[in-house]
């Protein structure tokens, strides 16, 4: 734990971690989460696990904040739509 | 069931895991130490396999039938979606209409496509010999294949990713590594045991028996799992509307 390098990810892993947390809108959240995301990528490869934080990187912050961004997206269409009424 | 009794029991669960956590953490071994008995026993098979990266031996040798597990995991996950997000009968298609991109945005993202998808099947192929594996490289060359999306529009990706094609190299990769693990009990010896081909030389792309097969097998899996993926969400995000007016 005497590592500085050790502590300094950590404290950016708490501070990303309880970011992703207070944020309420979805879209700034996934933002967060691919931040998180990159924070326990550099924790991993701090810690000598570079295969997790490529695994970390790869998932954490490409993947979950995209299907995320989709998934917003979808949802405000269908809002949008309702709204709208009938087009045609 | 009331408030009071629901708020008792979930207190009496928390106090109980909070109880065996703190037991489990009083008896673990120091942060960082210099003794690391697995450790030490994976690292001299991996080298009696000559298996550079002890992490692909660990997951595509020694612990093959784990990462048989965590890859059936990923495939009926993706099934489970295709099978929730297809087009329903009140659900229509819609032509994605073409949308302007900023041409910084649009150089960008065509300029590093390529180079990610090839970081990404680099990523693969050298998974027995440094860090990453079929996962990684599987998940980086399938969300760089998006890139697409972003440079251009929607009519791009789908022109350049038929997912039909994707739909059976995930069943056909799925189905590669079982065979390979079917192999090792012809040959005589035991599901996914790595005595079928030579070990090769230590360090290259053919070293490690049948690791490199196993990691690719992975890899092609990943890749097109994502791709599966992201194509279901993205048709529910981008083309497929509800039938207004019932």
């Amino acid at each position: 734990m005497d590592d500085p390098a050790v502590v300094v990810a950590l404290l950016l892993v708490a501070a990303a971690a309880t970011t992703a947390v207070a944020v309420r809108d979805p879209v700034r959240q996934a933002l967060v989460l691919a931040v998180l995301g990159l924070a326990l990528a550099v924790l991993f490869t701090v810690l000598q696990a570079p295969d997790v934080a490529l695994s970390q990187l790869a998932v954490g912050s490409a993947l979950t904040p995209l299907l995320l961004l989709l998934s917003v997206r979808k949802v405000r269409r269908r809002q949008k739509q309702e709204t709208k009424g009938e087009p045609e | 069931m009331n408030r009071r009794v629901r708020l008792l029991m979930v207190l009496a669960g928390g106090a109980g895991l909070a109880a065996l956590l703190v037991a489990a953490c009083l008896d673990m071994p120091g942060f960082g130490g210099d003794r690391h008995p697995y450790g030490d026993r994976a690292v001299h098979e991996s080298l009696a396999r000559r298996t550079a990266n002890t992490i692909a031996s660990v997951n595509f040798d020694q612990r093959a039938f784990d990462t048989l597990g965590e890859m059936t995991i990923l495939f009926g996950a993706v099934l489970g979606t295709v099978v929730l997000l297809r087009q329903t009968r009140d659900e229509r298609r819609a032509a994605p209409r073409p949308e302007d991109v900023a041409p910084p945005v649009r150089r960008y993202a065509l300029a590093v496509l390529p180079v990610a998808v090839l970081t990404g099947l680099y990523v693969i192929a050298h998974g027995q010999l440094s860090p990453g594996g079929g996962f990684q490289g599987g998940v980086v060359a399938a969300t760089a294949l998006h890139l697409l999306y972003l440079g251009a529009d929607y009519r791009a990706l789908e022109r350049i990713r038929p997912v039909g094609l994707y739909e059976v190299g995930d069943a056909l990769a799925a189905s590669a590594y079982l065979v390979l693990g079917l192999a090792g009990v012809l040959a005589g010896t035991a599901f996914l045991a790595n005595t079928l081909l030579p070990y090769g030389t230590f360090n290259t792309l053919t070293s490690g028996g049948t690791v490199p097969l196993l990691n690719a097998a992975i890899g092609m899996e990943v890749a097109c799992a994502v791709v599966v993926l992201l194509a279901r969400f993205l048709d529910q995000a981008v083309e497929i509307e509800e039938e207004s007016g019932t």
